[in-house]
């Protein structure tokens, strides 16, 4: 310190200050998120009164509920004038929400085995950190999935998968020639080896068989995941062929595809499912007959892919055409430059729109309660509000439906969101 | 001296239909066409099998018998003698009323979530959240049905508003919430009404003309005018004045309780009312999404070059944020729009006599015609939505950014 510095300037450095007490921790939080304007403070009072409203409204509903009781007017008696809900209701009628009215309850045991097992498929294909033998698993699924929740013999899953490994060998044997001509002959090998074994199934209808259950029994929330399930893993790789056929420079694929993708994008999945209850059955040959799940599955898979083949559109369009060029000049042909170089990129891009696009489907599902199947909305329209036992108890059961929705599509939603996420720090 | 001869062109032989790119794609193509038709003509010979089997042919003649069912709410003159076709054409304008009112109140509700979620407030924008999330994760179809319950459980009907102290009460004496629908009174034009009602249009006009002005004025002679309150002048001082003039020549006839029911004004049914609300709640979950993604691609620098410039908050805002943002947002909006129309199909689940429970459900049913039926209803909604796709088209490519 230079000695003519006048006597009045501190020589030392003051010790550092903690701040003002308005300007830190949750004072600071406070003031600037909840109390920096008027209107801010305004809004926040708005903000509290509409919570306190809530729950002062939902708290002693909540909280006053019966859990078990045989009917409404048990409810009633029970709570005595006070205001509660009539859990009641869900304890008693659980198995008809979730499984349905006529899943007989000695097998209930299948169905969560194969939700469970559904879980463990997907892992591998949803976190791309899983071991990937797992992947084995996810494509053996299927088809004890239909065997667990059908029943039947055990010949018809094995069989059919049988003829998948038959026809997937003889495509990676030929496919090197010529990747059209390998995909055609190995479809011929397999419905092959199908035709005949089905004469097999007619008689070993007993070996190894669980207990057969028809199609029109399921039901309740089960149905709702079933269909779901069903329609979107069918519906990706329809959609990314139509994507393809709608990129393709080959006018008359090109407008196939354009047709298709515009009329069922155009319609109410209602009028679809219309379709599938009663139109569906005068095309097909005379004397057969499919199920109606069977029927909706078809219906609802074509108005997915549809939807999908939009969201892969937007991803092939994306991409860099620069990448196409690099592909054709090292000499790949269409399907090797699609499936090695253009698909990978693509999907990957279009996977949260793909995901957001299966969410939506599995919320529309509920919509096959409109053309009387039992599912969970169906269920509680149906059979449940209509017994003279539960007529009347339309919070709980709606609320119990609308959570258990949220639940799972909230958990798909945040899931697109996490991948997203990891998309982005690849990709930059 | 060997020249380069670029016209020179290989004779065609048949193998090259499969091995040269130039023939091939019309090989794919021939067989895809091909593939086509057998599949088309296929399943027509079942149909025509089918309907043969069962009696039945294809035909249009129902459209022109008596329906014989009632509908309760129709917007033109309807009873059950009238035609299928009539039947059909009420379920229309039922159909395109809803989504019409749907679409207002769900952008008005979707614009409000996505900003209030963009709030400083930390209350305010985590309750948009919540509520976003809660009704974009729950089916479209339970909200409609937990709306309609409000009807059906919980407001009172129409008798428990009679005696000396009834258990409930109109508000404002105007408006009565039933478990029948919602009583609104009726505006109604007395003699001279419609000259009001002409003023009121034509200051409509004279706004735009004068907003048009104003912008020609500051664009080519860069004078500023003010608009806003001399719009809201011109909209409401002629009117007012021709109303007062005339002797308030436009009244309200208020619903009464007649008997069991109410009488007069407008009764919206129980079944419009929850179609109407859980559409546009739904649907303003996913435009809020809408709303603030789009307001959030507006880079901050925008704002910011804006302000360096001198401009106001509300100038930044309608001049440099709101462009380019709704360059972002009008595309999937019109989408929702689409979509609100579609998903006004479910009125099915609520007893609302849209076109689809009209043409699709009762007449259906009637007459067994259900492919004629569907076809129908298939092509109503498909006009619907081309024809929205194509104002879109237009639209997106009037917004192109001009790039060089």
């Amino acid at each position: 310190m230079p000695s003519n510095t006048p006597s009045f300037v501190r020589h030392n450095m003051l010790p550092e200050a903690a701040p003002p007490i308005s300007e830190r921790g949750l004072i600071k939080w406070l003031r600037e998120n909840l109390f920096s304007t008027p209107l801010n403070i305004a809004m926040t009072f708005i903000g509290l009164w509409v919570i306190y409203s809530i729950i002062r409204g939902l708290a002693p509903w909540f909280y006053n509920g019966v859990w078990t009781a045989e009917s409404i007017r048990e409810c009633y008696d029970i709570l005595d004038g006070t205001k509660g809900a009539c859990f009641a209701v869900l304890k008693e009628r659980f198995p008809q929400l979730v499984y349905g009215f006529k899943y007989p309850s000695s097998e209930y045991w299948r169905v969560n085995l194969s939700v469970f097992l559904l879980l463990l498929a997907l892992a591998p294909i949803l976190f791309s950190k899983m071991p990937r033998n797992m992947l084995i698993f996810s494509i053996v699924y299927p088809f004890l999935a239909y065997w667990l929740i059908w029943g039947g013999t055990v010949l018809i899953p094995v069989l059919a998968l049988l003829g998948v490994i038959i026809g997937a060998t003889i495509f990676r044997l030929l496919s090197s020639k010529s990747f059209v001509g390998a995909a055609i002959l190995s479809l011929i090998a397999a419905i092959i080896f199908w035709t005949l074994t089905g004469y097999i199934i007619d008689y070993a209808e007993g070996f190894v068989a669980l207990k057969a259950v028809p199609s029109r029994d399921m039901g309740g929330f089960m149905l709702n995941l079933l269909l779901g399930t069903i329609a979107v893993s069918l519906s990706i790789p329809l959609g990314i062929l139509l994507a393809l056929g709608r990129q393709s420079d080959m006018p008359i694929i090109k407008w196939i595809c354009v047709m298709f993708i515009e009329f069922i994008r155009g319609v109410p999945l209602i009028t679809l499912l219309f379709v599938a209850n009663v139109v569906l059955a005068f095309f097909f040959p005379p004397g057969t007959s499919l199920d109606l799940i069977l029927r909706v599955i078809i219906m609802m898979t074509f108005f997915n892919a549809a939807y999908i083949a939009e969201v892969v559109r937007g991803g092939l369009a994306a991409l860099h055409s620069g990448q196409q060029e690099a592909a054709s000049s090292l000499g790949l042909d269409y399907s090797q430059s699609m499936r090695l170089i253009i698909l990978p990129q693509a999907l990957k891009v279009s996977i949260p729109g793909i995901v957001n696009v299966s969410v939506g489907m599995l919320k529309d599902t509920t919509l096959v309660s409109i053309i009387s199947m039992f599912d969970l909305v169906g269920m509680i329209r149906g059979p449940i509000l209509s017994s003279t036992a539960w007529n009347g108890v339309y919070w709980e059961l709606f609320g119990a439906a609308a959570a258990i929705f949220f639940v799972v599509c909230y958990s798909v939603s945040q899931y697109s969101q996490w991948l997203e996420r990891q998309l982005e720090t690849d990709n930059r | 001296m060997v020249s380069y001869n670029p016209t020179y062109k290989q004779a065609f032989r048949p193998s090259m239909l499969l091995n040269d790119k130039r023939y091939r794609s019309y090989t794919f193509q021939f067989f895809a066409l091909f593939i086509l038709i057998c599949i088309i003509a296929y399943l027509g010979k079942n149909l025509v099998q089918n309907l043969a089997a069962a009696g039945l042919n294809i035909s249009y003649n129902f459209l022109g018998t008596p329906a014989g069912y009632d509908i309760n709410q129709r917007l033109v003159e309807y009873n059950s003698q009238s035609t299928h076709l009539r039947a059909a054409f009420v379920g229309v304008l039922n159909t395109l009323l809803v989504a019409f009112l749907g679409c207002i109140t769900a952008t008005v509700v979707g614009i409000t979530a996505g900003i209030l979620r963009l709030s400083n407030n930390w209350i305010v924008s985590k309750l948009m959240g919540v509520y976003v999330e809660i009704f974009r994760n729950v089916p479209v179809l339970i909200w409609i049905l937990i709306i309609n319950s409000i009807f059906v459980a919980l407001l009172p009907q129409p008798r428990a508003f009679r005696g000396e102290n009834p258990e409930a009460t109109m508000l404002f004496d105007a408006f009565a919430f039933t478990g029948r629908g919602v009583y609104i009174p009726k505006p109604v034009l007395y003699e001279g009404g419609s000259i009001v009602l002409a003023t009121f249009i034509l200051s409509l006009i004279a706004i735009f003309v004068y907003r048009r002005y104003a912008r020609k004025a500051l664009f080519e002679h860069g004078v500023v005018i003010p608009v806003f309150w001399r719009s809201v002048a011109i909209l409401f001082v002629p009117t007012l004045a021709m109303f007062f003039l005339l002797g308030n020549p436009i009244g309200l006839e208020y619903p009464e309780l007649k008997g069991f029911n109410f009488k007069g004004g407008i009764w919206a049914r129980g079944s419009l009312i929850s179609l109407w609300l859980a559409l546009s709640i739904y649907t303003g979950a996913f435009i809020a999404e809408i709303v603030r993604a789009g307001i959030q691609s507006v880079g901050k620098g925008q704002s910011e070059a804006a302000g360096a410039l001198g401009l106001r908050s509300n100038l930044i805002m309608n001049l440099v944020i709101l462009p380019q943002a709704l360059r972002v947002i009008i595309p999937p909006l019109i989408s929702f729009y689409l979509n609100i129309t579609k998903n006004s199909s479910l009125a099915l689940a609520v007893g609302y006599m849209d076109i689809t429970a009209t043409l699709g459900g009762i007449t259906l049913n009637q007459t067994g015609r259900a492919i004629e039926a569907i076809l129908l209803l298939m092509l109503f909604y498909l006009v619907i939505s081309l024809s929205i796709s194509a104002i879109m088209n237009v639209y997106n490519r009037s917004i192109r950014l001009k790039e060089r």
